[in-house]
């Protein structure tokens, strides 16, 4: 790892003002000490914003949840505010990573953390994401990546945290010294391979994450996610599912269905929601919303399998969160 | 997921635990290596510096505390003493813990974060050494494998981890105490299912996990035949 200077800050008007000259942002420090250890980012000066207790906690307001970014994982999903009316958030931040992880990692960093594809993640690689003009996975190994909307580059989205906040229609405020306050919907969050390799996200370098805030969910609303992976523990997705219910007595007036790791930025299957709303939640229909979320995927040459995982993956969430069926055992995490 | 193309060294692998220490000559190869690893890390007794603390806002300007690139002197709260060293801000606590302090019971195995061999409790909280910066364990209690016998008297989970052979190599085994010892500080008497959800950030290439299941169980008076 560099060499590098760090300014302590105590307070987000103190952090805001150290956000010049190249410095980068550090909360919990896993993902980022995680790619300048492996060399692909090499910040001379960091901004340690770990110690602003303002940006920490979960609280509940009129309109629904907002949560401190520096909030840690473990703390989201023992929350038994987020356990009993959140569950899709309970899940996602419980099956991240380790239990050890979750401890220090913060829901902001887990957000956003960078893409987990191993040529962007390997300092021998100089990829597009990286302002190069190649992609490796592309004809290399491609079994972890994408089968939808990949025209640039296949690395899947990493945040499980945002496939439940998506689903959650929550928001993030970004704040900055020159611009003041705005909000941004998570899906709006990150940016497209396509229309900018090397950004990721919207937030600019002087930006900082100071709030999610989530809606407070209609009544009679039910959720989950699951997630899979090669591994029981520690692993990122190989296909995930977030699912959000609005039930009406045995009928489901709206569904939002989201997926991580089938696309680079976290999507809502949009299909799979129209077929379900306005009907029954039952094997044939939880079945059949499964088969369309993948409808028109395009697998790259060693991830067909993603095919038959995703469908299975959003079935058994839906089911799961309608309370038909428990947990999956076969989920990771 | 591993990466295709690394290469990457055996880091944390200098520790000479593993091998056999000869008292022979009355010098063991662990306390040789260890102290001349301390003589030159230059771990020096920094009495009367102002060190990075909690209790040392005269260094902050509007909330901001400027350190480094270089070495600064830095308080940590570990096993229930102090200890300043001078440290670069990139130290990670595991480094700090094993090259400043001497202290290398806690072992450094993928320095990543993918395998807990570096837990540690962070306020009674088990996390990863090799991913926190030690710059961020000041104002906290650190504890250490070092740091939960008591009086000489190892912990009841190492007595019972000796007692059911829970290991094989060792290296994960510190790691495997912390992340056990933790569980039962918060839980006294946990399930398997808690046990297994405990350590699932330790890997054990050995494969020693029902061995471990049954030591942890032992000590919270549940039989289990591993």
């Amino acid at each position: 790892m560099n060499r590098f200077a760090i300014a302590d800050c105590t307070s987000v008007d103190a952090a805001l003002s150290q956000l010049k000259d190249g410095a980068v942002v550090k909360a919990g420090g896993v993902d980022l000490l995680d790619r300048m250890k492996d060399g692909i980012e090499q910040p001379e000066k960091l901004v340690n914003i770990r110690n602003i207790s303002g940006l920490r906690g979960i609280h509940e307001t009129d309109q629904g949840l907002t949560i401190g970014p520096l909030t840690t994982l473990a703390e989201i999903s023992d929350h038994p505010l987020i356990r009993s009316h959140y569950q899709i958030l309970s899940d996602a931040c419980g099956h991240a990573a380790t239990p050890h992880i979750r401890n220090m990692a913060t829901v902001g960093g887990n957000l956003l953390q960078r893409v987990q594809c191993w040529y962007y993640r390997s300092s021998d690689f100089q990829c597009i994401r990286k302002g190069k003009d190649l992609c490796f996975a592309f004809e290399g190994l491609n079994q972890y990546h994408a089968i939808m909307e990949y025209a640039t580059c296949p690395s899947v989205a990493p945040s499980s945290a945002a496939v439940a906040l998506l689903g959650l229609n929550a928001s993030v405020e970004l704040s900055a010294a020159k611009r003041g306050k705005r909000t941004v919907g998570i899906r709006e969050l990150y940016v497209v391979p396509d229309a900018n390799p090397t950004k990721f996200t919207v937030i600019e370098p002087d930006d900082l994450l100071t709030a999610i805030v989530i809606p407070k969910p209609a009544a009679g609303t039910r959720s989950a996610y699951q997630k899979y992976g090669e591994k029981e523990s520690f692993d990122w997705a190989i296909a995930d599912a977030g699912v959000v219910l609005e039930m009406d007595g045995g009928i489901c007036r709206r569904a939002v269905i989201t997926m991580g790791a089938a696309s680079p930025v976290v999507r809502r299957a949009t299909q799979a929601e129209a077929a379900l709303a306005g009907k029954p939640i039952t094997e044939e229909t939880a079945r059949a919303a499964g088969q369309v979320a993948v409808q028109g995927a395009q697998p790259l040459s060693m991830n067909s399998y993603k095919l038959d995982l995703f469908p299975v993956a959003v079935y058994r969430t839906i089911l799961y969160a309608a309370g038909q069926r428990d947990r999956d055992p076969g989920a990771a995490g | 997921m591993s990466d295709p193309s690394e290469s990457r060294p055996a880091e944390g692998k200098n520790d000479s635990a593993t091998a056999a220490d000869s008292g022979r000559t009355g010098i063991s190869r662990r306390g040789f290596l260890k102290g001349a690893g301390l003589t030159a890390a230059g771990t020096a007794l920094l009495d009367g510096v102002q060190a990075f603390s909690s209790e040392a806002p005269g260094a902050s300007t509007h909330g901001v505390t400027e350190l480094g690139p270089g070495p600064v002197p830095v308080r940590l709260h570990v096993n229930g003493a102090e200890h300043t060293v001078q440290i670069e801000p990139r130290t990670t606590l595991a480094e700090a813990l094993r090259m400043h302090l001497g202290m290398t019971g806690t072992k450094v195995v993928c320095d990543r974060g993918v395998c807990s061999g570096c837990t540690f409790w962070l306020d009674k909280m088990p996390v990863n050494s090799c991913m926190t910066l030690a710059i961020d364990a000041v104002g906290h209690n650190v504890t250490t494998i070092e740091g939960i016998s008591s009086e000489g008297e190892i912990h009841p989970l190492q007595a019972a981890f000796v007692k059911h052979d829970a290991m094989q190599c060792g290296f994960c085994t510190p790691g495997m105490v912390m992340s056990c010892a933790a569980l039962l500080e918060r839980n006294p008497h946990p399930s398997e299912h808690d046990v297994r959800h405990a350590i699932s950030g330790n890997l054990c290439r050995c494969g020693t996990y029902p061995k471990i299941f049954a030591a942890t169980l032992d000590v919270a008076g549940v039989t289990r035949n591993a």
